[in-house]
């Protein structure tokens, strides 16, 4: 597959000093220096915007989070002094408040992050599998019906999700018809592994709930995504599905006719050729959409402004969105930015932890030559 | 690519055909029925919104949830994002198609440490970087200014790699021979390539339209004068804020509405270059 996606896009080269080499060798040399100026003048006002809006950021930042700068005149100016890994260790180290608030935000993202990457990357595979189909009618009309959430703004789809799961909403009516009593979705802190253990006549065991990590008994690690919680996760497997799905459609055109027919001749039947032949021939996808959903479902930010705030109970809490209260709500800029770089290296452990596992597992040469 | 006429069709069996469709369906309504209802309940008054929610259709259509919006700040919500959505897409064209060219044609010194670079700057997380945009948006002065919400949307590493992709897959023996007739740089640039470059310009302008029209975070952190909040920043506050408690459904679905459309219509103008029919490529 990797050869056929360069055959579509030839990477040519020019032969070295191909045009000016006829010409005398002082035109020549003219000619690259202007080339060489041309170059950075052309790259200049992008690698501009690049330094000035993500390389400086990043610097700040860092200053930032090890400063004790709070908010007022600039980061650099000579009043703002260092102190050292405290505002680190406000947050990892020392109990309390921000000690908590922390901790509760990591594990509400986490049970975020596991239920969405796996039930996204599967139903967009799913939805791509069924779309590529070269036998069905209106396949341009199913597609454009998936990927239009992917062109919403948040915002707009988080209205439409603030309807669907009122109290009084189209769920909990459609629940009714079953003769089911739906919950108060954006008001329920009830973790889904808490309310199974209830339900097995388990509430909170000594063991679990004397000790824990970052402020947060493992108990309350135990509680599972909430009620609330479950409304995000919906909405983001929903939204992102189709743009993963157009992720998995040029791998599935590229499997080869004769591949699935001679697999058909042995006598293959639908769920063997997915597992031996389909999952195989786009492992570079798969493994590029796990990437990205991974990256991507750690910074969820916007629908928690928009839809919880956080709440209830803090189980909705995201780190992006604690960064962002603590420093633009509590003008506690440091911790803020402190909390920022924290997420930053909890996304590197995950996608560096993902690469080794599914790396492991199948060769190298099937993810080079492949990027979307 | 490869022709593959009759794939699967008249072999299949038939209940897995209607499994098929079934499936299809089930999703289809999944996908499809939450728009209908954003586009019905738009049209109705706040009492049907609340006791028929599950209907789309309304009981009597009226138009006060536009009205409203009217009266609130969303006209000018919707030019502040018409506003930044064309000069980020424009500016983004130019600069990343620049940047694209350069990065796959030219020879200067340096050239493999920028592109290097331009693809590390791809990995940094975006939400990671809202607190220290900000601090450097102050610090440059243009805090609750246009350019403010304008110029660090410019920032992006994705197009330049998109476009440098682009230009590597065209053959140069077109520039060359400009270049023969002694055309500057420049001039090759802008008359000779950019038009080879429209299918690779068209996804970008989709891309980053539909990027800027829709972004909320980094609106949010520019600016903090209301009469410069966008259509995110503007429904986000007014939901979070006043609207935070009441129901109003019929005015939230309106405002949702009303800020999908422009960027569904530039959706389905230029749905060929993103959804390709046969191949089905992704052109990003």
């Amino acid at each position: 597959m990797a050869t056929r996606q360069r055959a579509l896009l030839p990477v040519r080269r020019r032969a070295p000093g191909a045009p000016g080499a006829r010409r005398g060798r002082g035109h020549a040399h003219r000619v690259r220096r202007r080339e060489a100026a041309a170059g950075w003048l052309f790259t200049a006002p992008a690698v501009v915007a690049l330094i000035v809006f993500l390389v400086l950021p990043i610097i700040t930042a860092a200053w930032v989070s090890i400063s004790d700068w709070n908010g007022i005149g600039s980061p650099f100016s000579s009043g703002v002094h260092s102190v050292g890994a405290a505002n680190y260790a406000a947050l990892l180290a020392k109990p309390g408040l921000a000690q908590q608030d922390l901790g509760l935000s990591i594990r509400d993202n986490l049970y975020y992050v596991l239920l969405v990457v796996p039930l996204q990357t599967a139903l967009a595979l799913l939805l791509a599998i069924v779309v590529s189909r070269k036998a069905l009618r209106g396949r341009g009309f199913f597609r454009t019906a998936f990927y239009f959430p992917s062109v919403t703004s948040s915002v707009a789809v988080s209205m439409i999700f603030l309807f669907l799961f009122a109290d009084a909403g189209v769920i909990n009516a459609a629940l009714g018809y079953l003769g089911v009593h739906g919950p108060n979705w954006f008001s329920d802190p009830n973790g889904l592994l808490h309310m199974i253990a209830s339900g097995l006549g388990i509430r909170s065991p000594a063991a679990l709930t004397g000790h824990g990590l970052l402020g947060v008994s493992w108990w309350d690690w135990l509680a599972g995504p909430s009620v609330a919680m479950v409304t995000l996760i919906i909405l983001a497997i929903w939204t992102t599905a189709g743009t993963f799905m157009l992720l998995f459609l040029p791998a599935l055109y590229n499997i080869s006719e004769q591949i699935e027919e001679a697999a058909i001749m042995d006598g293959a039947g639908p769920w063997t050729r997915f597992r031996r032949i389909t999952l195989p021939l786009i492992r570079p996808a798969l493994f590029l959409v796990l990437t990205l959903g991974l990256i991507g479902t750690w910074q969820v930010f916007d629908q928690v402004f928009l839809i919880t705030q956080g709440n209830p109970a803090e189980t909705t809490l995201t780190p992006a969105y604690l960064a962002y209260l603590v420093s633009f709500g509590n003008q506690q800029w440091g911790q803020g930015a402190a909390i920022a770089f924290i997420l930053f290296g909890i996304i590197v452990v995950f996608t560096v932890l993902q690469r080794l596992v599914l790396r492991g597992r199948g060769s190298l040469n099937d993810v080079r030559g492949w990027r979307a | 690519m490869i022709p593959r006429a009759g794939r699967m069709a008249g072999r299949s069996k038939p209940w897995a055909r209607t499994g098929l469709y079934l499936t299809l369906a089930v999703f289809a309504f999944l996908y499809i029925y939450p728009f209908l209802l954003e586009l019905g309940t738009a049209f109705k008054t706040e009492v049907d919104a609340v006791n028929n929610p599950v209907n789309p259709l309304p009981h009597n259509w009226v138009v006060s949830a536009f009205t409203e919006l009217g009266q609130q700040d969303f006209p000018r919500w919707f030019m502040n994002s018409v506003v930044v959505a064309v000069f980020v897409t424009l500016g983004r064209l130019l600069f990343d198609s620049m940047a694209g060219y350069a990065l796959a044609r030219l020879r200067f010194r340096g050239r493999g440490a920028l592109f290097a670079a331009v693809i590390a700057v791809m990995a940094v997380p975006s939400v990671v970087l809202l607190i220290p945009k900000f601090l450097v948006i102050r610090t440059l002065g243009i805090y609750d200014t246009y350019p403010g919400l304008i110029i660090p949307l410019l920032a992006d590493a994705t197009g330049v790699f998109i476009m440098k992709q682009f230009f590597e897959s065209i053959p140069p023996s077109i520039e060359e021979a400009a270049k023969i007739d002694g055309a500057g740089t420049f001039r090759i640039f802008w008359s000779v390539v950019l038009p080879m470059a429209r299918p690779a310009l068209m996804a970008l302008t989709i891309v980053s339209f539909q990027g800027s029209w829709n972004d909320f975070s980094d609106i949010l952190i520019a600016h903090e004068n209301p009469s410069l909040d966008t259509l995110t920043t503007g429904v986000g506050r007014l939901v979070s804020g006043q609207l935070g408690t009441a129901t109003q459904y019929p005015l939230k679905l309106a405002a949702a509405m009303a800020m999908t459309v422009p960027v569904a219509v530039v959706f389905f103008v230029f749905q060929k270059h993103i959804l390709r029919t046969d191949g089905g490529a992704l052109k990003e």
